[in-house]
């Protein structure tokens, strides 16, 4: 009974991880594709090791379980935000399906600093309009 | 039987992320999409370490996991500051 538990569990984790991979590869921007990674594929790891915790069933093992999952929840999303930052700042073309960039004319080039109101054209950063077509189509 | 089945769809599953996350390394058109599934590789192989310590019953393959998550975030990191002072 427990050993169907543990594999149901690791079942549901290496299909959240497989939904992450599937989103990293279809999603047609780099924006998109960071919001499928970060959050399935932590999800589905986490998932993974508690089940080898309920598994082993040791005093030792949980804790380095609990540790490990703590730190994959708190740090997926630092690094995330970290990148994706420097992505907008390194002109990474949006969807053309994007509505709405709010971030867009407010962000100073040259200290990276962000500013309350939409600043002059020569200080903005270069962000075309351009982006990669909906891969599906191909 | 049913048991060996159930492992062979998880490390399936997990093998085919793990290629779509390498087709995304290799064609991925700037270089922040290829560093995003670098990062989802590691967290993948995290993911294979804990099951394969699972099915060997060997608790000590999750000390590797543990610093591999260390070492990925870390990764990550430095490649997010060369990126955005590279500009």
């Amino acid at each position: 009974m427990g050993e169907y538990l543990i594999l149901g569990i690791f079942l549901l984790g290496s299909f959240l991880v497989l939904v992450a991979g599937i989103g990293l590869l279809r999603m047609p921007d780099l924006f998109l594709r960071m919001s499928a990674t970060a959050k399935a594929g932590t999800l589905g790891t986490g998932l993974m090791v508690l089940g080898a915790a309920i598994h082993f069933d040791e005093f030792a093992i949980y804790t380095r379980a609990i540790a490990l999952i703590a730190f994959l929840f708190v740090t997926a999303p630092v690094s995330t935000h970290m990148l994706g930052r420097a992505a907008y700042f390194d002109g990474v073309p949006l969807w053309k399906g994007t509505i709405q960039d709010d971030l867009r004319g407010h962000y100073k080039l040259t200290t990276h600093s962000l500013e309350e109101e939409i600043l002059p054209e020569k200080d903005q950063s270069h962000i075309e309009d351009e982006a990669d077509a909906f891969e599906i189509n191909e | 039987m049913m048991v060996e089945i159930l492992w062979d769809i998880i490390f399936s599953f997990l093998s085919i992320g793990f290629i779509s996350a390498f087709i995304r390394l290799a064609r991925g058109p700037h270089l922040p999409d290829r560093i995003i599934s670098l990062d989802l590789i590691s967290i993948m192989a995290i993911g294979f370490f804990v099951a394969y310590a699972v099915l060997y019953d060997q608790s000590s393959f999750l000390d590797v996991s543990i610093i591999l998550a260390i070492i990925t975030f870390l990764g990550t990191v430095a490649f997010a500051y060369y990126l955005e002072r590279r500009v």
